[in-house]
């Protein structure tokens, strides 16, 4: 194992998984509060037509897809507003034309040797150096605007109407969580993929409120789940020789169930907190 | 003269070209209790929504203190608002030291945290409303009347000169209800407010409104309680009958033969 953690790839591994669990336990917690799991799942989905995109434009997948994620996003938050779909059909309906667009791009790209695999289900014991600074400057930016608005957060993910009525600038922070949704998503995909990667959004999350009833409690236990799984997920797949990303989820939906199991819904963890 | 708080004229609200509210005329004084009452889907949470901002007209102006409240509201410090449903989550990781603060908010500003002086007023005020003794407590493991009385202390926290409770009296029982009609009652006074009360409740509301506001898509106001029977008829479209408490409590009925 310390031959292990002295490799550069697995250094540079775990760095980029433990700043992205980051990013995804805090979010994590307003995804489950504010009932969005099905948007992450389409946020990361809609990422393929976007990663696809670069392959065929020959410009950096990463920036290709955390802007078609980031219009597909604010397209599902507008046309719930707007049109009369409801939420979960806008997110159907984004999420599979954008899968198709990703197919008909790699389709025009004619680039079938790269690593499509890696984009789908995550390959993050090949990292660069390049993706660490990418994921360190999202990291930074994210963390700080969720700590900047942290109350209005809270506050609208709990009451929309009473926030909107206090002055909190109500609409523009959703789309604004949307847009941080959308850059955590892309830089989660080295980590898990494109597949995967809603299960980081949900399932410390989803631990946390089984385990919480404060909510600093709340995105504490939830960094701490997803940071833990991360770290132990890889050090997992390692020993086992199974896929990284597959296994951090693995280790992420045992959590869950074991949490579940010890505090159900209905019983008291008064004092956890 | 006194101050107008609300002033609605030529309000008309439509969804989907189907008018919900239709030619209100409104003015509601400054420092007057008044009770909103109507069938299922007469338009009153509506009426109050437009009040507030959150629903614009189809047609029509709104002016509370004489401002837009699409505008008012970005001052935080004037209306004070009990949502029908409250609590959306009942497994939502607050305290209720932590709702009660809400809403301070927007007093406090965006990205600033609330400082000791507004934990220190947000404890007085759930110790006006007598739960100060629950304030660590999760809000979902207070009981229902407990919770009303938690968020009328959110509102007052704005420190509002306009209080709009949207059917507080909802899921209470009869004592429950009693004693909120009684806080209300005394907060309102106390701090010289407005409030408007939506309410299913009529004897409730006409014991302890100054005006009602009777409303089935149209409006029709009484300035005076106890409303008549008659009237309240004509807004509800079917007989009604509703209790008084007192030293002999008794119930207002249709003249019948027997």
């Amino acid at each position: 194992m310390i031959e292990l953690l002295s490799m550069g790839f697995f250094q540079r591994a775990l760095l980029a998984g433990i700043l992205v669990s980051l990013l995804c336990g805090v979010l994590s917690v307003f995804v489950i509060l504010r009932r969005m799991a099905f948007i992450g799942v389409g946020i990361s989905h809609s990422a393929f037509g976007g990663v696809a995109l670069g392959f065929l434009l020959g410009v950096d997948p990463l920036w290709t897809g955390v802007g078609f994620s980031v219009v597909v996003a604010l397209l599902i938050e507008w046309a719930q507003r707007h049109s009369r779909v409801e939420e979960d059909t806008a997110i159907g309906i984004f999420f599979a034309a954008s899968m198709a667009l990703g197919l008909v791009f790699l389709h025009l790209s004619r680039t079938y040797n790269v690593d499509v695999f890696g984009f789908l289900f995550g390959n993050i014991l090949a990292i660069g150096p390049k993706q660490v600074v990418q994921i360190l400057m999202v990291t930074v930016a994210v963390l700080a605007v969720m700590w900047a608005f942290f109350k209005e957060m809270v506050f609208l993910s709990f009451d929309e109407e009473m926030a909107w009525v206090s002055g909190v600038p109500v609409r523009a922070l959703c789309y604004l969580f949307l847009v941080l949704m959308a850059l955590v998503v892309i830089v989660s995909i080295y980590l898990v993929g494109i597949v995967l990667v809603s299960a980081l959004l949900v399932i410390p999350g989803a631990i946390a409120q089984n385990l919480s009833q404060q909510i600093r409690s709340m995105v504490g236990w939830s960094t701490a789940t997803a940071v833990g799984s991360t770290v132990g997920g890889l050090g997992l797949s390692y020993g086992l020789d199974f896929p990284s990303g597959a296994t951090i989820v693995l280790v992420l939906a045992g959590l869950y169930l074991l949490s579940t199991l010890l505090h159900p819904r209905g019983h008291s963890v008064k004092g956890k907190a | 003269m006194s101050e107008i708080a609300v002033q609605i004229r030529g309000l008309w609200v439509s969804y989907n070209a189907l008018a919900v509210l239709e030619e209100i005329d409104l003015e509601i004084q400054a420092g007057k209790y008044v009770g909103i009452l109507g069938p299922n889907g007469a338009g009153k949470s509506t009426l109050l929504k437009v009040i507030l901002g959150l629903i614009k007209p189809s047609r029509g102006e709104v002016l509370v203190f004489g401002e837009a409240p699409q505008r008012l509201r970005h001052r935080g410090q004037i209306v004070g608002y009990l949502p029908q449903r409250p609590l959306g989550n009942p497994h939502f990781p607050v305290t209720v030291l932590d709702v009660v603060l809400m809403g301070r908010y927007g007093r406090i500003g965006l990205v600033k945290r609330p400082s000791l002086k507004d934990r220190q007023m947000a404890l007085t005020i759930l110790e006006q409303v007598g739960i100060a003794h629950l304030a660590e407590r999760a809000i979902g493991e207070v009981s229902g009347g407990e919770q009303q009385r938690v968020f009328i202390a959110r509102a007052l926290c704005v420190e509002p000169r306009l209080l709009v409770l949207d059917e507080p009296m909802v899921s209470l029982d009869a004592c429950a209800q009693d004693e909120l009609y009684e806080l209300v009652h005394g907060i309102k006074e106390k701090l010289d407010l407005t409030v408007l009360m939506v309410s299913h409740d009529i004897g409730g509301v006409a014991r302890h409104v100054d005006d009602i506001v009777c409303i089935n898509r149209r409006i029709h106001i009484h300035q005076a309680p106890p409303i008549g029977r008659l009237g309240l008829e004509s807004t509800f479209g079917c007989s009604v009958e509703y209790l008084f408490h007192g030293e002999i409590p008794h119930r207002v009925v249709k003249v019948h033969d027997d």
